[in-house]
């Protein structure tokens, strides 16, 4: 009788497998390589590529020169934009863990009423598109004289639903009831139980939406290109619009401004992308 | 500092144990919706107000120098429902949609598969697939317009070394499509291979050596077992997709320097019509008008959807008894 062959989760897999993982993975590094293989380049680096040629392949000695172009570009602003970059990011994943865990807290520990129902409804509004709202929110921040300004950019973003939804979720299977039972009798209000058990013990769940607030603040456009646009006070996708826009002729200058804006985000994946990768698996599991 | 605190507070609160329990009914009845006020309040500012806020502009020519309209029915709608570009904006975004996300599902269950065997160092495999999430799509956009210049782009030149005719991944409707959905695949496809590898991890390992046992090979086992059991997750990642997908901007703005979705519009999608409306034309109402129709096509599809994958659900469950 011919044997079975039982696939078990411990056997090891062949070279193939490892074969076609490393095609994927140079597929994924290859717009890495040629983003700085450009923007290594002067102006006419791309009209001369030629892919037979070996020469073409090799990084040319013009990066930091390009690098200096794009500080020196005043409408870009590269320092001032990255600082506002930061500036938002931070302050967006900050407020948003907070405000999420304090709403998770009490959606998954707290009992009153139509709780349920509110609950639904947070998750409800994650289908509707950021572009509904876009015109109305840009005539009252212009009224409010916020066009322009950073907190045009923070303020949609203090909170958010996935935010509430994926810690109500952790929450509620992480932290025994018992123990909020226990701080209760023990004298805790809800407040000092938050800040004292439900905090800390929410950690990982929290850093982990910290990391995403973080790169989808990061990487926002739509928004901020609306109410940064025509302003000092950019973020770095904003610059890099304007980065191109004025030298879509060069692109060993936009390509180089490419690798700036997002130098921050590698080093940020090289940091934790251990931690970004788990929380997709466990939002997967769970959600 | 919460040690003090706690200190001052204890003797206080036995010594008066009346005040103190009135507060925690209080607290424990009222405190919860003090909780999550956070963001109902920013909902209600930057979500609910606005979208009730743009059906009302939506009816209205609005002045934007007096921040004020005159009314007009539906007229924008009408416009926007009569302009050929959106119409061929709505082609866009519906072309750029299907070839973005159905070879990406493809794709993504495809790479999932390979993970999901015993790698060694599997921690390095699964982020190296994540790599590209973190380029913003302003920046992914930039680089694949370079890649797909119509002269001198590197995919044309190695077109050509191979013997074919260069392709106008700018000028022709259908390349352009292709070219932008690549750069939305380069993005997503890694974040959604480790959603379905997750999901692949949570199938009992004991369908796959009954199975086995039964004689299925390994392809047979993947679409009877693997496919069936990832069904729910793979309705999420689709639904997800599609309302991602169907907003697309970032991309379609970026892929050249003028933002207006090419000479015949060939690029043109529904957010980049609305911005192009709303910024480029300064008329908001009309921008409202399609900012509506986009939400009614987004609920729709998600609708179809739902209704889709669930009676596939349901046929995969008949035929199994």
């Amino acid at each position: 009788m011919a044997k079975v062959r039982i696939p078990t989760a411990s056997r090891r897999p062949g070279w193939p497998i490892y074969t076609v993982l490393c095609v994927v993975l140079l597929i994924g590094l290859f717009p890495f390589y040629w983003t700085f293989l450009i923007g290594s380049g002067d102006q006419s680096t791309f009209a001369r590529f030629d892919a037979l040629d070996i020469d073409s392949w090799i990084p040319a000695g013009n990066f930091a020169s390009n690098v200096q172009t794009v500080l020196q570009n005043s409408a870009v602003g590269y320092w001032r934009s990255l600082g506002n970059s930061l500036i938002v990011s931070i302050t967006v994943s900050i407020t948003t863990v907070l405000l999420a865990t304090l709403a998770g807290f009490a959606f998954a520990k707290l009992r009153f009423r139509a709780s349920e129902k509110l609950l639904i409804f947070v998750i409800a509004t994650m289908a509707v598109p950021v572009q509904l709202g876009v015109v109305p929110l840009y005539i009252v921040f212009f009224k409010l004289g916020m066009v322009g300004n950073l907190s045009s950019v923070i303020i949609p973003g203090l909170v958010s639903a996935f935010g509430v939804f994926w810690m109500t979720q952790y929450i509620r299977q992480a932290l025994p009831d018992e123990l909020i039972e226990a701080a209760r009798v023990d004298g805790c209000n809800t407040l000092r139980t938050f800040w004292s058990i439900v905090l800390p013990a929410a950690r990982p769940a929290a850093a982990m939406l910290a990391l995403f607030t973080f790169i989808a603040s990061w990487t926002n456009f739509f928004w901020p290109y609306i109410t940064l646009g025509n302003s000092d006070n950019k973020t770095l996708p904003v610059a890099l619009q304007v980065l191109s826009a004025n030298y879509f002729v060069d692109f060993s200058i936009v390509m180089t401004g490419v690798l700036m804006s997002t130098i921050p985000l590698i080093i940020l994946f090289i940091v934790a992308g251990k931690q970004l990768v788990s929380g997709i698996m466990q939002g997967a599991v769970k959600g | 500092m919460a040690s003090t605190t706690e200190v001052a507070s204890r003797p206080t609160s036995e010594r008066r144990p009346q005040k103190s329990s009135t507060f925690s009914r209080w607290d424990h009845k009222y405190s919860p919706y003090l909780y999550i006020a956070p963001f109902f309040l920013v909902f209600i500012i930057t979500g609910l107000f606005p979208i009730i806020y743009t059906g009302y502009i939506a009816m209205q020519d609005w002045d934007i120098v007096r921040n004020t309209g005159t009314f007009t029915g539906f007229a924008n709608f009408t416009f926007v429902l009569q302009d050929p570009m959106f119409w061929k904006a709505l082609r866009n975004t519906f072309s750029i949609f299907l070839i973005s996300s159905v070879p990406q599902i493809l794709l993504a269950m495809f790479i999932a598969a390979m993970l999901d065997y015993n790698l060694r160092a599997r921690t390095f495999w699964r982020m190296g697939v994540l790599l590209p999430y973190i380029v913003a799509p302003v920046a992914v956009a930039l680089i694949f317009s370079n890649l797909f210049d119509d002269r001198y782009g590197l995919v044309n030149s190695v077109l050509e070394h191979l013997g074919m005719t260069p392709i106008g991944w700018h000028s022709e409707v259908i390349p352009s499509h292709i070219a932008i959905a690549t750069m939305v695949n380069f993005r997503w496809t890694g974040y959604n291979t480790l959603i379905l590898l997750a999901a692949m991890q949570a199938i009992p390992r004991e369908l796959y050596e009954a199975a086995a046992i039964d004689g299925a090979g390994g392809l047979r086992r993947y679409i009877s077992v693997s496919v069936p059991q990832l069904r729910p997750t793979l309705i999420f990642v689709i639904i997800t997709s599609t309302i991602g997908g169907l907003q697309i901007f970032d991309e379609p703005r970026m892929y050249d320097n003028t933002g207006l979705g090419g000479a015949n519009q060939q690029w043109l999608t529904i957010t980049l019509y609305l911005y192009n409306q709303g910024w480029g034309k300064f008329d908001f109402g009309r921008a409202s008008a399609a900012a509506w129709i986009l939400f009614l096509i987004i609920i729709i599809f998600v609708l179809i959807n739902l209704y889709l994958t669930r009676r596939l659900v349901a046929d995969d469950n008949s035929r199994r008894k």
